[in-house]
């Protein structure tokens, strides 16, 4: 037998079974989230340093991967850092087309340096031209956090990333 | 100079495969079994000859079965001691090297390594399944797509090392043209840099034949110790290293542009199977290529070429099929197919087939002693490798 793929109109022939799982979940954000998700409402982004080993984790966490023992104090991060990487979707998260493409990256927060191969970094959309991601020149820019007016907690309090230089 | 590791040896003597294709009528069971009957008979073995199984495959949902290790071990493993092993796309390099363990600490003499996918039952895309890989609170609030991430990784590295997509479509060139001799082949094809570069886009830089398609495949190995071996077969291929590490899950907190991981995972490897030159001591190799940026990402990684210098080497032809080291002599995953944890099995068997110098078309021109193949996966820092020799 060794295999024997469908074509297109057998997938008209088959039943589909749609079911929608009813799984919602709560989850637990843990203290160092919770102080994080806290913190955006008030347009502050937090972290948590390793006095040891001098780490600063954004997005914070309660304990240091590399020294393996608990992270030491709160800290507050700069709303503006470089853009490490940028990229524009066309497809949603379901893979439909979008009309408009989407545009996010990586932004290493500061107080950071360069040549760091760890450190405080957030995910999220960046308002930037198009054409400034296929060139590749929105790459070390500067950006800042443009935050919106009601926020409620979420990392969406944070409409995108803005080039401020 | 290898290492003084009290463990057997472990040779490979048999493997199968199915198909890679999108929608596959048979069920994942009857794939797996297809998969493993097959690489019993190359083995010259009965099923009751087996003493352990392992199970490889991806996250449940995409075959739409919960606890699918139990599910697939109707494929060979009911009544015997079986195990699933599971580290997201870098599980299929996983699989042959959990059966090594078994077998290099005594415990077992013939294990059957399977690896199963089936991708194109999600509807109305798998993509949609890989949303729940993100972070609850801090990642998937901006509706992120999978592909995202790896077009952030890409888009680094070209930044970082001054890498043109011209450059990288190559890879994809050759990897679907290396797969027109593969009988298993689902996305083989002739094609040009310009076909690539004028492919839907899908996440900028990641255009659609920059990657791998949706398949539905499984793949399978017989690996038993060094006395089976010898009484089987006159052909045993040695599986001399084995190494696998993780990063963090903290991908944002990481530069991307090189596969750290990967390098972990490999000097492991390297250290096991004495090889100290891999640019000089290995002679094919099967690296990890959903996209067509990772091929180049993981050669790095290997230390098969420095950090940027990829690229070059590939321009050159040191990765073609009769160039210094072929790279995805099968086709690998843009030319084969990407059933996750299949196609990884699929990359240790073409290093096997063309160790044991059965490749047939897909056969290498130059004589080769020592093969590597490799995997990647989860959020960008898992990987897998496999070292073997002849
Ligand atoms: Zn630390």
């Amino acid at each position: 037998m060794n295999g024997t793929p469908l074509k297109e109109e057998d997938l008209k022939k088959i039943h589909i079974i749609k079911y929608k799982p009813d799984a919602k979940y709560s989850y637990t954000a843990g203290q160092a989230y919770s102080k994080f998700l806290a913190g955006l409402k008030e347009k502050k982004i937090i972290g948590r340093k390793c006095n040891k080993c001098g780490r600063v984790y954004v997005p914070p966490r309660m304990y240091c991967d590399d020294c393996f023992k608990p992270t030491d104090e709160w800290i507050e991060v700069k709303d503006e850092g470089i853009v490490e990487t940028a990229v524009a979707s066309y497809i949603s998260w379901t893979r439909e087309r979008l009309e408009k493409p989407e545009i996010v990256g990586v932004i290493r927060l500061f107080p950071s340096r360069d040549n760091d191969w760890v450190f405080p970094g957030i995910f999220h959309r960046i308002c930037v031209d198009l054409e400034q991601v296929k060139d590749m020149s929105v790459f070390g820019k500067k950006v800042k956090a443009v935050w919106n007016e009601e926020r409620i907690g979420s990392v969406n309090d944070i409409e995108c990333f803005k080039v401020v230089e | 100079m290898k290492t003084n590791l009290n463990f057997r040896r472990v040779a490979v003597i048999g493997a199968g495969l199915t198909l890679f294709r999108r929608r596959m009528l048979e069920t994942p069971q009857e794939l797996a079994w297809e998969a493993s009957k097959a690489a019993l008979d190359e083995a010259g073995l009965d099923l009751k000859d087996i003493d352990c199984v392992v199970i490889g495959s991806a996250p449940d949902a995409f075959d739409g079965v919960h606890m699918k290790g139990e599910y697939l071990a109707h494929a060979g493993g009911v009544k015997k001691m079986v195990s699933r092993v599971f580290v997201g796309g870098a599980t299929g390099v996983m699989v042959p090297i959990s059966a090594w363990y078994h077998v290099a600490s005594g415990l077992c003499e013939k294990v059957l390594a399977i690896a199963e996918e089936k991708m194109s039952p999600a509807r109305p895309h798998p993509q949609s399944v890989f949303k729940y890989i993100w972070d609850p609170i801090t990642e998937k609030p901006l509706n992120p797509n999978l592909i995202w991430i790896f077009a952030m990784e890409m888009h680094r590295y070209m930044h970082v090392n001054k890498i043109s997509k011209e450059e990288i479509a190559l890879v994809s060139v050759k990897n679907k043209r290396n797969a027109l001799n593969n009988p298993y082949a689902q996305a083989a094809a002739n094609l040009t840099v310009d076909d690539i570069l004028n492919s839907e886009v899908l996440v900028w830089p990641v255009q659609r034949l920059d990657t791998s398609p949706v398949s539905d495949g499984a793949a399978a190995m017989v690996i038993t110790s060094e006395d089976v071996a010898r009484r089987h077969t006159d052909t045993p291929v040695w599986i001399e290293g084995v190494g696998w590490a993780l990063d963090n899950t903290e991908w944002i907190q990481r530069d991307l542009y090189y596969p750290r991981y990967l390098e972990y995972a490999a000097r492991m490897a390297y250290r096991m199977a004495g090889i100290e030159n891999p640019f000089k001591e290995i002679d094919v190799i099967e690296p990890y290529d959903p996209f067509d940026y990772k091929e180049l990402h993981h050669i790095e990684g290997l230390m098969i070429a420095k950090r940027g210098d990829a690229p070059k080497l590939l321009k050159e032809g040191v990765f073609d099929i009769d160039g210094d080291i072929p790279s995805s002599p099968s086709g690998g995953l843009l030319g084969v197919g990407n059933p996750i944890a299949a196609a990884g099995l699929m990359k240790t068997i073409s290093i096997y087939w063309q160790l044991k110098g059965t490749a047939g078309k897909m056969q290498v021109k130059k004589p080769v002693h020592t093969g590597l193949a490799q995997a990647w996966g989860d959020l960008m820092q898992a990987s897998t490798v496999v070292v073997m020799r002849n």
